[in-house]
C-alpha cells in the first residue's frame, strides 16, 4: 500500500507536469483579450480541480485493484536474496494441472516443478531415478522398484498404487485424454481406450506399495524413456475422488510430490510455487520459491520486464540482443528440439502427389536462405531433414552417421524434374497450388518467400490459405491443401517420435504420405530390441524422406536467452520442463546489480 | 416516462438475444472445432469429448439447449480450460478490465474537455494547433503501438532513474494501471477533445451568449455558466458507449502490460473456437455494451425531454 501511495505522488508530479498547457500564464493570449484569459483561469481551475479528484479516484482504484487480484505476496524483484526466492513468467495459462488431460508445454513445465513421476531429467537433460529407485526391463515385461521416502504434499506416501490409478484413468475413454497414444505400448492400451476391453485388462499392477510391474504388448526397447513424461505422473487416487472432478483446477485441488508444491495459482496472473519440504530429495533443491509472476507472451513486454528487473530469464528478438550483448548479460542459447517444414498433400487426387514436381520444389528450396535472410531470429537454424539435430544416432548425431547431401538450390535440375512431371501430369502448365498457413507473423513471411522463389524459378503460382489454429488443422485433417506450414516437436526421447511420423497409419500424417517400404522400418524400429538395427532403420527412414521429397524442411526453433547474472543453475530442457529451475541457485555476490 | 424505459428495455433485450443468436449460428459455421488438437485424437474419444459437450446432436438442438441454459444464467465449461465455468472466468476477469476500463475513461473525459475546452479558447492560436496535432496522432495511432512505446519509454526512464517509478507490467496496484489505462484512453480522449472543441465553438456563437455578454455577465460567469455546461451535453452523450469500448477492447493492452483481464480470453477463445467462452464473454459483452447505450438514452432523454417525444 505504501509503494501504491508513493506511485500516486508520483504520477500527481508528473501529472501537474504535463498539465500547464491548461496553465493561462504558458500560453500567450492576445492582448486585450480580456474573454480569453478569463476563461482559461477558470479552466485552469477547473484543471486543477479535475486533477485532485482523479487523485482521490485512484485510491479508490488501488482498493478495486487489489479485491481483483493478487500481486500480493509477489516479489516485484527477479531476485529475492533474503527469501531465497526467484520471479518469472509463464507464456500462457496453463489450461489445467490435471495430469491425466494436460498435453501442453506449459503445464508440462509447471508439472516438472511440483510432481514427480517414475523417472526425471536431471541437470544435463539425462534420465534419473525420480520415484522409480530402479528399473529393469525382461523382454514385455517391465518392472519399477519405488523409493519409501516418497511423499505426496499431505504426508501420504507415493505408491504402486498411485501410478497404476492414473495410468488407467488415462486410458478410460470417458477420460478423453489427448496424450492417451503414448501409454499404447502397454498391454491392452489401445483396445481399453477404445472402450473394447476394460481398463483392469490393461497391463499394469502394483503388486505391492513399492513395486510397479508393466507389461508391453510387444517387446520395445523405449519404454522407460517415455515414463518421464507427464501422462505417466502418479495421482493419488483418494484424493482424486474428493475433488469431485477438479483435480487440478486450483492450486488446492492437487497434492503435489515433486519439488516444489503450489501454494497459490491466480487464473490468467500468477502462480507461486515453494519447497516441498515432503519431498524425497529434498536437500538436492536449494530455492525456497519460484514466483510466476507474469503471464504473457509477448516478447517485447518480456524483454521489458527482464530489463526492468522484474523476471530472471526471457527469450531475446534480434533487436534486443544487440543491446544484452552490449550491456554484457549471460547470453545461451536452447533448442526447443522441434521443426517445421512444409508438407505436401500426397493423397491421390493431387499434383503434389508426382515424385517429379515434389523433387523440382525442394531442388529450390533453400532453408539457410528462409533463415538467415527472410526470418532472421536469434535461435532459430536452417533444418536439414525432419530429424533435429538432437537426435541420436549409435554415438553422436543421427545425422551425422547417415549424412545426407545437403540442400542446395539447382534451378537447372529443378527445371527439368518440372518439365518430367508436368509431361507425366499431361499438363502444358502447372494451375496454381494451395499453400496452407497459420497465422503468425513468421508463418506470413515464411508463406509469402515460398511464394516468390517458385513464381521465380520454377513459374509456378501459390496460392496462400492463411488461417488461424483451429481452423487450419480442420483443413489439414480433410486435405484441403497442395502444401502445409507444419512443425513436429516430440513426445519422448526416442528418435521414434519423429520417425513414425509419415507411417501411413499415423493419424498425424495429414498428407497422408503413404509407402510400404517406409511403413516396413518403422516397424522394424517400434518392435526391435537391437539398438544397431533400430538406429539403421531411422536412417533409412530418414533418407527416404528426402528421395522421397515427403516434406520441404524449413526450420529448427531456438531461442537466444538472457539470464540474471544472480541465478546459476537454469536449465531448459527439449523433455520435461523447458525452463527447469529445479537444479538453480542465488549467488547473491555473481554479477553487478543491472 | 416509464413506457419509454420499458420499450427500451424490450429492445435492448431482442438486441441481445439476437447477438446470441447470430453469434451462435456464425460460430457453427466456422471449419474446424473446439475439440481438435495439435495431436490427432482417434475417433473413439472423439466420439467421446463429443458427447461430453453434447456436439454429438444437431446444432439447432445445441442452440435450444445454449438458449435454456442462458436464461438460467449458465454459460457452462470452457473447451480449452477444462475445468473451469465460463461464469468464473467472467466474474474473475472482468472486474479487472472494468478496473482498468474505469481509470481509461477518467483520463478520456477529463482530458478530453480539459483540452477541448482549451483549443476552443484558442482557436487558431498555438495551443490549438499543438492539441489538434497530437488529437490527429491519438487518433490515427493504433493502442498497440501506444502500449509498446509507452512502455518502453518507462523501462528507459526507470533504468536512467536506477528504480522503478512505476512498474513496467503485471496488476495487483493502481501503479500498475496508470499508463495501460492512459495509453487505452488515448483514444478516446483525443475523439472527445475534438469532439468537445466543435460543441464549444458552436455555443460561442449561439444567441444566449450573446445575450449574456450584453447583460455585462463577467467573462468567468459566462465561460463556466453557460458556454461549459452547454458545451458538455454531446460529450456526455458519447459517455455511454465509450465506456463500454474501452472496457471491452483493451485486448491489445491487456497483452503489453500482462494484465489478467476479460479481454484476453475474449479474443483468445475465438481464435481456439472455445464455444463456451465465445458465447459467455460475447453475449456479457453485447448486453454490456446494450445497457450502456440504455443508461445514455435514459439519462439523456430525462435531461433533455424532447428526446422521450421522438
Amino acid at each position: 500500500m505504501l509503494g501504491a501511495c508513493l506511485d500516486l505522488i508520483e504520477f500527481d508530479m508528473k501529472q501537474s507536469e504535463s498539465l500547464p498547457t491548461t496553465d493561462p500564464s504558458s500560453t500567450v493570449p492576445a492582448p486585450g483579450d480580456r474573454m480569453t484569459r478569463a476563461a482559461a483561469r477558470q479552466l485552469a481551475i477547473y484543471a486543477a480541480v479535475v486533477v485532485l479528484a482523479l487523485v482521490v479516484a485512484m485510491f479508490g482504484l488501488n482498493y478495486l485493484a487489489s479485491l481483483t487480484s493478487s500481486a500480493a505476496g509477489m516479489s516485484r524483484e527477479a531476485v529475492d536474496v533474503e527469501n531465497n526466492i526467484i520471479t518469472s513468467y509463464l507464456r500462457e495459462e496453463p489450461p489445467q494441472m490435471n495430469s491425466m488431460r494436460s498435453s501442453d508445454a506449459i503445464s508440462s513445465m509447471v508439472m516438472a516443478h511440483v510432481m514427480e513421476g517414475l523417472l526425471r531429467y536431471d541437470e544435463n537433460s539425462e534420465l534419473a531415478p525420480g520415484v522409480a529407485e530402479r528399473w529393469e526391463q525382461d523382454g514385455r515385461t517391465v518392472t519399477f522398484w519405488l523409493r519409501d521416502d516418497a511423499r505426496w504434499s499431505n504426508g501420504e506416501p507415493v505408491t504402486a498404487h498411485d501410478f497404476e490409478f492414473a495410468w488407467k484413468n488415462v486410458l478410460a475413454p470417458a477420460t478423453g485424454s489427448q496424450y492417451a497414444f503414448l501409454l499404447y505400448p502397454i498391454l491392452n492400451a489401445e483396445a481399453a481406450n477404445n472402450g473394447e476391453v476394460s481398463t483392469d485388462e490393461v497391463g499394469v499392477e502394483a503388486v505391492d506399495d513399492h513395486t510397479l510391474v508393466v507389461t508391453l504388448e510387444t517387446p520395445i526397447a523405449y519404454f522407460d524413456r517415455m515414463v518421464a513424461y507427464m501422462t505417466f505422473m502418479p495421482v493419488n487416487q483418494e484424493f482424486f475422488e474428493q475433488t469431485n472432478g477438479r483435480y487440478g483446477a486450483d492450486a488446492d485441488q492437487m497434492i503435489y510430490n515433486g519439488p516444489f508444491i503450489m501454494t497459490s495459482w491466480v487464473h490468467g496472473a500468477s502462480m507461486q510455487l515453494r519447497k516441498n519440504p515432503y519431498y524425497w530429495d529434498a536437500d538436492r533443491i536449494k530455492l525456497d520459491g519460484i514466483d510466476y509472476a507474469h503471464m504473457t507472451s509477448d516478447s517485447n513486454t518480456l524483454q521489458n520486464l527482464f530489463k526492468d528487473g522484474q523476471i530472471v530469464i526471457a527469450d531475446l528478438t534480434s533487436e534486443m540482443l544487440e543491446e544484452a550483448m552490449f550491456q554484457r548479460w549471460p547470453l545461451s542459447q536452447f533448442m526447443e528440439g522441434t521443426t517445421f517444414y512444409a508438407e505436401f498433400n500426397h493423397r491421390p487426387d493431387r499434383l503434389t502427389r508426382n515424385l517429379n514436381l515434389r523433387k523440382a520444389m525442394l531442388l529450390v528450396h533453400d532453408p539457410s536462405e528462409l533463415v538467415n535472410r527472410v526470418i532472421k531470429l536469434p535461435g532459430y537454424v536452417p533444418a536439414e531433414t525432419l530429424f533435429p539435430r538432437w537426435v541420436q544416432g549409435m554415438d553422436g548425431s543421427l545425422r551425422e552417421e547417415y549424412p545426407l547431401p545437403p540442400l542446395q538450390r539447382d534451378v537447372e535440375k529443378a527445371r527439368e524434374h518440372l518439365q518430367m512431371a508436368l509431361d507425366e501430369l499431361g499438363l502444358e502448365e502447372l494451375p496454381p497450388l494451395v499453400f496452407l498457413s497459420s497465422d503468425t507473423p513468421v508463418a506470413r513471411i515464411q508463406s509469402e518467400y515460398y511464394q516468390e522463389v517458385f513464381r521465380r524459378y520454377l513459374g509456378i503460382e501459390l496460392l496462400i490459405d492463411r488461417q488461424v489454429f483451429r481452423q487450419r488443422l480442420e483443413k489439414m485433417t480433410a486435405g484441403d491443401f497442395d502444401l502445409v506450414g507444419a512443425g513436429w516437436g516430440p513426445d519422448y526421447n526416442d528418435p521414434l517420435t519423429f520417425a513414425d511420423l509419415f507411417a501411413s497409419w499415423n493419424l498425424n500424417n495429414r498428407g497422408r504420405y503413404s509407402n510400404p517400404e517406409l511403413d516396413a522400418q518403422v516397424r522394424i524400429a517400434q518392435s526391435s530390441l537391437d539398438p544397431q538395427e533400430r538406429t539403421d532403420a531411422f536412417g533409412e527412414i530418414h533418407r527416404i524422406i528426402r528421395d522421397q521429397a515427403v516434406i520441404m524442411p524449413d526450420y529448427e526453433r531456438g531461442y537466444v536467452y538472457v539470464t540474471d547474472p544472480r541465478v546459476k543453475g537454469i536449465v531448459r530442457h527439449v523433455f520435461g520442463a523447458e525452463t527447469d529451475f529445479t537444479n538453480a541457485w542465488i549467488d547473491a555476490d555473481a554479477g553487478e546489480e543491472q | 416516462m416509464w413506457l419509454y424505459t420499458l420499450k427500451r428495455l424490450l429492445q435492448g433485450v431482442i438486441t441481445v438475444w439476437f447477438i446470441a443468436t447470430a453469434t451462435f449460428f456464425g460460430m457453427h459455421s466456422v471449419p474446424g472445432d473446439p475439440l481438435s488438437g495439435e495431436r490427432a485424437t482417434n475417433e473413439v474419444i472423439r466420439a467421446n469429448l463429443e458427447a461430453r459437450y453434447g456436439l454429438d446432436r444437431p446444432v439447432t438442438e445445441q442452440y435450444f439447449i445454449f438458449m435454456g441454459n442462458m436464461l438460467r444464467g449458465d454459460f457452462g465449461i470452457s473447451y480449452t480450460q477444462q475445468n473451469r465455468e465460463v461464469n468464473d472466468i467472467i466474474r474473475e476477469h472482468f472486474p479487472v478490465s472494468a478496473t482498468l476500463g474505469l481509470l481509461a475513461v477518467l483520463f478520456a473525459a477529463a482530458g478530453g474537455i480539459l483540452f477541448g475546452a482549451l483549443t476552443a479558447l484558442y482557436r487558431n492560436r498555438l495551443p490549438d494547433y499543438i492539441i489538434m496535432f497530437l488529437v490527429i496522432l491519438g487518433i490515427s495511432v493504433p493502442s498497440f503501438v501506444f502500449a509498446a512505446l509507452g512502455q518502453l519509454s518507462l523501462v528507459n526512464v526507470n533504468n536512467v532513474l536506477g528504480f522503478s517509478i512505476l512498474p513496467v507490467a503485471g496488476w495487483g496496484t493502481v501503479g500498475h494501471m496508470l499508463l495501460p489505462a492512459l495509453v487505452l484512453g488515448l483514444g478516446t480522449m483525443a475523439y472527445m477533445t475534438r469532439l468537445m472543441r466543435s460543441s464549444m465553438l458552436e455555443v460561442m456563437s449561439a444567441d444566449y451568449i450573446r445575450t449574456a455578454k450584453a447583460k455585462g455577465l463577467s467573462p468567468t460567469r459566462i465561460f463556466a455558466r453557460h458556454q461549459l455546461r452547454n458545451a458538455v451535453m454531446p460529450v456526455i452523450t458519447v459517455l455511454g458507449p465509450a465506456i463500454a469500448a474501452i472496457t471491452t477492447g483493451g485486448f491489445v493492452v491487456e497483452l503489453v502490460f500482462a494484465i489478467p483481464g476479460l479481454g484476453r480470453y475474449f479474443v483468445q477463445a475465438v481464435q481456439q473456437l472455445d464455444y463456451t467462452v465465445i458465447m459467455g464473454t460475447t453475449v456479457f459483452y453485447g448486453a454490456f455494451l446494450v445497457f450502456m447505450v440504455i443508461m445514455v438514452d435514459l439519462v439523456y432523454s430525462w435531461i433533455d425531454p424532447r428526446v422521450r417525444l421522438q
